[in-house]
C-alpha cells in the first residue's frame, strides 16, 4: 500500500527524472548505502571478504563496464578478461615503479591505461559490426594475455611469471598485501563501486547514454540525427575499458594479491562477465549488480551444498555449475531478454498496484 | 515566371547533381533550389530517385558530380552527422526510431546536437549537465504538446502503433530545431484522418517555427494542397519544376504519371 | 634448397593439414548460418561433445557414472564391453540428431525473430551447457580415441622427400587421412545440397526465409536437418581431432579458431571456410616459425584472431562473403 506514486506529484523535471521516482525506493537505497558503509565493515570476516563481498564488488564494476559497451552501446565484447589483465598489469607496474604513489591513484591510473588500450581495440568497431566484432574482440583477449605472459618486462622478470602486489596503505591502513584487514579492503573497493556506479548512472541517463543507445538501436539513423558513430563508439569503449581496468586492478591488488595471467584473465573470465550482464539485464546498472551477485553467489552456494553437504566431488559441482549457468542463459534470453532487472521491474509494477490486480 | 520583384533567399541550392551506383545512374544532372520558409515537394513515380535525392541532401550518399550550396556556402563532402549539426533534420520512409528507448528519450536524442555539457560535466551531473538536461526537457515538452503525444511520453516506441511512431519521428526531427526539415513520405500508410493530422502538423511547423520543409509524398492531393513549389523526378531526371498548378499542366509530368508511350 | 626454405615448406604443409581441421569446424558454422542466420558459437563444443560420446560408447562407459555414484553411493564406471567403431559412430550420429531435435524444440523455436546477437549469446549459453553436460556424462579426463585411421610418421613421404631434397619431411599419416575425409565430406555436402530435394529446400531457406515458407517449406524441419548435419560435421571434426590429440576440453578452445577462419572466409561461403582454414592453418605455422622466436613464441594463440581482425578492417565481408550494403 505504501509503494505508490499516487499522491507523490512531480512538480519539476528534476523530480520526474530522478533515479528513484518512488519514495520507498529512495529510502531503501539510502538504507542499502548506510548498511554497506556503516554496518558491514564491523561484521565482515575473512571468508565473507574473499569469497563473497570482494568478488561481488570487483565483478560489479566489470559488469557495469561491459554493460555500458554491450547493453547501452550494443557492441558485444569477448575481450573483458584481456582488458582486466591490462588493468592488473598496469596496476602492478605502477605500484612497483612508483612506490610512493598512493594506491588509490594507482588504481585510477590503471583505469586510464586500460581505457587507452580499449580505444585502440575499439577502432575496428567502426568497420566491423555485430558478431564479427565479437570475434574480433577475441583478438584482444588472446593477444593481451599472450603479451603479459611472454614479455618479462610486464612481470618484472620474476621467475614464476606471477605478479605479486606489495603492501600499500590508505590513511596508514594496509589495503593490499597479506596484512590488510578485511574491513579495509572491503571499504576500499566499496568506495570505487559507489563512485563508479554513480558516474555510470549519470552518464547513461543523459546525452551520452542517449548517444550510446541511439547507436545500439539503429546506427544509421543515429548518424543522420547528428551522432558521430566513431566518437560515440570510442567513448563507449573507453568508458567501458576504464571500468573493466579498475576491476582488473582491484582484482589483482586487493582481492587476490597475486595472479598468473592465463589463469586469472583467460577467455572464461570474459564469458563470466558477459553472463553477468546478460543474466542481470542488458542496459541496466542495477542489473549489473544483480548479475554479479548471482554469478558470485551461485558457485559458493553450489559448492556449499554439493561438496560441503552432500560430499560430491568438486568436478561434479563445477560441471553442474556450467550446466546451470548455460541453461539459465538460454532460459533468460528466451523468457526475459532484459534479465533479472526486468523481473525486478515487473515485481515492482505488481507491487505498485497491490492489492488490486489491475 | 515573375518572381524577380521579391527574390526569396535560397536556403539550399542543388546544382547539376549526378549520383551513380556502379553503372546505374540514380540521379542525372539534377538542379533545383529550396527557398527559405517554403514547403518544397519532391514527387515522381517509384524508383524515380526521390529518396536518393534526400540521401544526397543529408550526406548519406555522395554524388559523383555537382555541387550543393547550403545557406549561401558551397558544402564539402561532409558526413551525415556533420550535416545534421548544420541544421538539417529528416524523417525516414521506413520509420527509423530507436526502438529500445521511450518516446521522451527518442525526442531528446534530437537535442543531442545542441548538447554543450562535457563528459566530465555529465559524470558529475550536478551543475551544467543537469541544468542543460532540464532546458532540453522543457523544449521537448513543448514539442510533445505540439504533436499531442503527452500520453505516450514514457512508452517504449517499439510498442506504439504506426501512426504514432511517425509522429514521434517527426518530433525527434523537430527537437533539433532544424533550418531545413526533410520528410520522406510522412503520410505513407496512413488513413485519411491521420493524413489530415499530419498535414496540419507539417503546415504548423512551417508557419509557426518558420522551418523550411522538403518532402516526398505520393498523395497528389496532399502535395498540391500544402506545397509552395514542386519538383518532379522520373528515372533520375528532373522533368518538371514549379508551382503545383504549373506542374499539374506540364505535359511531360502527365506522361510520366499516366504512362504515355514515347515514340 | 636452403634448410630454412625446406623447414618453411614442411611447416606450411603441416599447417595446411591443421587448417583442414579448422575448416571442418568452420563448415558446421557455415551450414547453420546459411540456413538460419544463427552464428552458432556452440559448434566447437558440439565437436567435443560428439567426440566424447563416440569414445564413451566405444569404451562402454556408463553415462553420468560419476553423478550416479555420487548420488547413490554406487561404484559403477563401465558396462564392460567394447563397441565396434562403426556401431559407435552410428549411435553417435543418432545422439547428434536427437540433439538437433532438442535444440530446435527447446531453444530455437522460442527465439524466432530475435536479434542475431541475442541468438549468438544463446548459443554461447548452449555451449557452456553442453560443455558441463558432456563432462558430467562422460567424465572430464583426457581420452584416447582410435577409430582405425593410420597414424604416425608417413615413411613414404619421409623417404621420397629425403631422396629429393636430402631432408625428410615429417607428415603425420593421420593428417593425410583427415584431409581425405574432409574432401569426401565436402563433396558429399555439395552433392547433397545441389541434387536432393532437402538440399534444394535448404538453399531456398538460405536465400529467403519468407519466400521459402510461402512455397511450403517447413522452417522447423529444415532447422532440425541443418543442426543434425552440422552435428554430423562436428562429429567428423571431433573424431579427427580426438584421434590426433586426444579428446579433452582444449579441443573446444582449438575449435574456437574456426571463428577467425569464418571471418576470413565469410560466414556464408563453404569454399570460404575451406580457403580460410587453409590460410590460417599455414599462416600461423609459418608466422610461428619465422617471427615466433623473435617475440617469445606461442604466437599460435592469437595469430589467427589478429589476422582476421586486420583483414576485416579492410574487407568487412570476408574473402567470399556478399558485399554488405547499407541502406536507409
Amino acid at each position: 500500500m505504501f509503494y505508490r506514486e499516487v499522491g507523490d506529484f512531480k512538480t519539476s523535471y528534476a523530480e520526474d527524472q530522478q533515479t528513484f521516482p518512488i519514495a520507498f525506493d529512495r529510502w531503501r537505497y539510502y538504507v542499502v548505502i548506510a548498511v554497506a558503509f556503516l554496518v558491514i565493515p564491523f561484521i565482515i570476516n575473512d571468508y565473507w571478504e574473499k569469497s563473497v563481498l570482494l568478488p561481488f564488488l570487483v565483478f560489479s564494476i566489470a559488469a557495469i563496464g561491459l554493460n555500458i559497451l554491450t547493453g547501452y552501446c550494443g557492441q558485444v565484447s569477448l575481450g573483458t578478461g584481456g582488458f582486466m589483465a591490462v588493468g592488473a598489469y598496469a596496476c602492478y607496474k605502477l605500484m612497483t615503479g612508483f612506490p610512493e604513489l598512493n594506491i588509490f591513484f594507482v588504481v585510477i591510473l590503471s583505469g586510464f591505461v586500460t581505457a587507452a588500450v580499449g580505444m585502440v581495440f575499439g577502432l575496428p568497431s567502426l568497420r566491423i559490426k555485430g558478431f564479427y566484432l565479437a570475434v574480433a574482440t577475441l583478438a584482444a583477449q588472446f593477444f593481451l594475455v599472450w603479451l603479459f605472459n611472454k614479455v618479462p618486462w610486464f612481470y618484472n622478470y620474476s621467475a614464476s611469471g606471477q605478479i605479486n602486489a606489495p603492501e600499500r596503505t590508505v590513511f596508514g591502513i594496509a589495503v593490499t598485501g597479506a596484512a590488510s584487514p578485511s574491513w579495509a579492503t572491503y571499504l576500499f573497493c566499496l568506495v570505487f563501486v559507489f563512485a563508479l556506479a554513480w558516474a555510470a548512472r549519470n552518464m547513461t541517463r543523459g546525452p551520452l547514454g542517449r548517444k550510446w543507445m541511439a547507436i545500439r538501436d539503429m546506427d544509421i539513423a543515429a548518424e543522420i540525427i547528428g551522432v558521430s558513430p566513431l566518437s560515440t563508439k570510442l567513448t563507449a569503449f573507453a568508458v567501458s575499458s576504464f571500468f573493466i581496468g579498475i576491476a582488473g586492478a582491484l582484482y589483482f591488488s586487493v582481492w587476490f594479491g597475486a595472479v598468473e595471467v592465463t589463469e586469472a584473465f583467460g577467455i572464461n573470465q570474459s564469458f563470466r562477465v558477459l553472463f553477468m550482464v546478460i543474466l542481470g539485464g542488458l542496459g541496466s546498472i542495477f542489473g549489473s549488480f544483480a548479475g554479479a551477485a548471482f554469478l558470485v553467489l551461485l558457485p559458493v552456494f553450489l559448492k556449499n551444498v554439493m561438496v560441503g553437504a552432500l560430499g560430491w566431488s568438486t568436478a561434479i559441482a563445477a560441471n553442474l555449475e556450467l550446466v546451470i549457468v548455460g541453461g539459465l542463459i538460454v532460459f533468460f534470453l528466451i523468457a526475459e531478454p532484459h534479465g533479472l532487472a526486468a523481473l525486478w521491474r515487473t515485481a515492482k509494477e505488481k507491487l505498485r498496484l497491490w492489492p488490486f490486480p489491475y | 515566371m515573375s518572381e524577380e520583384a521579391a527574390t526569396p533567399e535560397v536556403l539550399l541550392d542543388i546544382r547539376n547533381i549526378t549520383l551513380r551506383f556502379g553503372g546505374v545512374e540514380a540521379l542525372r544532372d539534377i538542379s533545383f533550389d529550396i527557398r527559405k520558409g517554403e514547403v518544397r515537394a519532391i514527387i515522381g513515380p517509384n524508383g524515380a530517385g526521390k529518396s536518393s535525392m534526400l540521401n544526397v541532401i543529408n550526406g548519406f550518399y555522395h554524388p559523383q558530380e555537382g555541387e550543393i550550396w547550403f545557406k549561401g556556402e558551397r558544402r564539402g563532402p561532409l558526413k551525415p552527422s556533420q550535416i545534421a549539426r548544420q541544421g538539417v533534420a529528416r524523417t525516414f520512409q521506413n520509420i527509423a526510431l530507436f526502438s529500445g528507448m521511450t518516446t521522451l528519450d527518442n525526442i531528446m536524442t534530437g537535442r543531442l546536437t545542441r548538447t554543450r555539457a562535457t563528459m566530465l560535466d555529465q559524470i558529475i551531473w550536478w551543475g551544467r549537465a543537469e541544468r542543460e538536461e532540464y532546458e532540453h526537457r522543457a523544449r521537448v515538452e513543448e514539442i510533445i504538446d505540439f504533436l499531442e503525444i503527452q500520453s505516450i511520453r514514457k512508452t517504449p516506441v517499439g510498442r506504439l502503433p504506426y501512426g504514432l511512431q511517425k509522429r514521434v519521428e517527426l518530433g525527434r526531427a523537430l527537437a533539433a530545431e532544424p533550418e531545413l526539415l526533410l520528410l520522406d513520405e510522412p503520410m505513407a500508410g496512413m488513413n485519411v484522418e491521420e493524413k489530415e493530422d499530419m498535414c496540419r502538423f507539417v503546415l504548423d511547423v512551417n508557419e509557426e517555427f518558420g522551418t523550411t520543409i522538403a518532402l516526398i509524398e505520393h498523395d497528389m492531393g496532399v502535395v498540391m494542397d500544402i506545397s509552395n513549389r514542386v519538383v518532379v523526378l522520373d528515372y533520375g531526371r528532373k522533368i518538371g519544376d514549379g508551382t503545383p498548378d504549373e506542374v499539374r499542366s506540364n505535359p511531360e509530368v502527365i506522361d510520366a504519371y499516366l504512362g504515355v508511350a514515347h515514340d | 634448397m636452403s634448410d630454412q626454405l625446406l623447414f618453411s615448406i614442411e611447416a606450411a604443409i603441416n599447417g595446411l593439414m591443421t587448417g583442414i581441421l579448422y575448416a571442418l569446424v568452420a563448415l558446421g558454422f557455415v551450414l547453420i548460418f546459411k540456413a538460419s542466420e544463427i552464428f552458432n558459437y556452440a559448434q566447437g563444443v558440439m565437436a567435443l561433445f560428439a567426440a566424447l560420446t563416440l569414445v564413451g560408447l566405444q569404451k562402454g562407459q556408463v553415462p553420468f557414472a560419476e553423478l550416479i555414484n555420487a548420488i547413490f553411493g554406487t561404484n559403477i564406471h563401465e558396462f564392460g564391453w567394447e563397441m565396434p567403431t562403426a556401431l559407435a559412430l552410428l549411435l553417435t550420429i543418432g545422439v547428434m540428431v536427437l540433439f538437433a531435435i532438442l535444440v530446435e524444440r527447446i531453444v530455437l523455436r522460442h527465439l524466432v525473430n530475435q536479434a542475431p546477437i541475442i541468438l549468438f549469446m544463446a548459443t554461447i549459453g548452449l555451449a557452456f551447457f553442453m560443455e558441463g553436460f558432456g563432462d558430467l556424462m562422460w567424465g572430464s579426463d583426457i581420452k584416447a580415441l582410435d577409430i582405425g585411421l593410420p597414424k604416425g610418421l608417413s615413411e613414404t613421404v619421409d623417404q621420397t622427400t629425403f631422396e629429393w631434397f636430402g631432408y625428410g619431411f615429417f607428415i603425420d599419416r593421420l593428417d593425410v587421412a583427415a584431409a581425405i575425409v574432409a574432401a569426401v565430406l565436402v563433396t558429399a555436402l555439395v552433392l547433397f545440397s545441389q541434387y536432393t530435394r532437402i538440399g534444394r529446400a535448404l538453399r531456398a531457406v538460405a536465400d529467403d526465409h519468407q519466400a521459402a515458407l510461402s512455397v511450403g517449406i517447413s522452417l522447423r524441419l529444415i532447422w532440425v536437418i541443418v543442426w543434425a548435419v552440422a552435428g554430423f560435421v562436428a562429429l567428423v571434426a571431433g573424431a579427427m581431432w580426438g584421434a590426433k590429440s586426444g579428446v579433452q576440453f582444449s579441443l573446444s578452445l582449438i575449435a574456437l579458431k574456426a571463428l577467425p577462419v569464418l571471418m576470413l572466409g565469410g560466414f556464408t561461403s563453404i569454399p570460404g571456410a575451406i580457403v580460410g582454414g587453409l590460410i590460417i592453418g599455414a599462416g600461423e605455422k609459418l608466422f610461428e616459425l619465422w617471427v615466433g622466436p623473435l617475440i617469445g613464441g606461442a604466437t599460435e594463440n592469437w595469430f589467427a584472431y589478429m589476422l582476421a581482425l586486420v583483414f576485416l578492417v579492410f574487407r568487412p565481408q570476408g574473402l567470399f562473403g556478399e558485399k554488405i550494403i547499407e541502406r536507409v
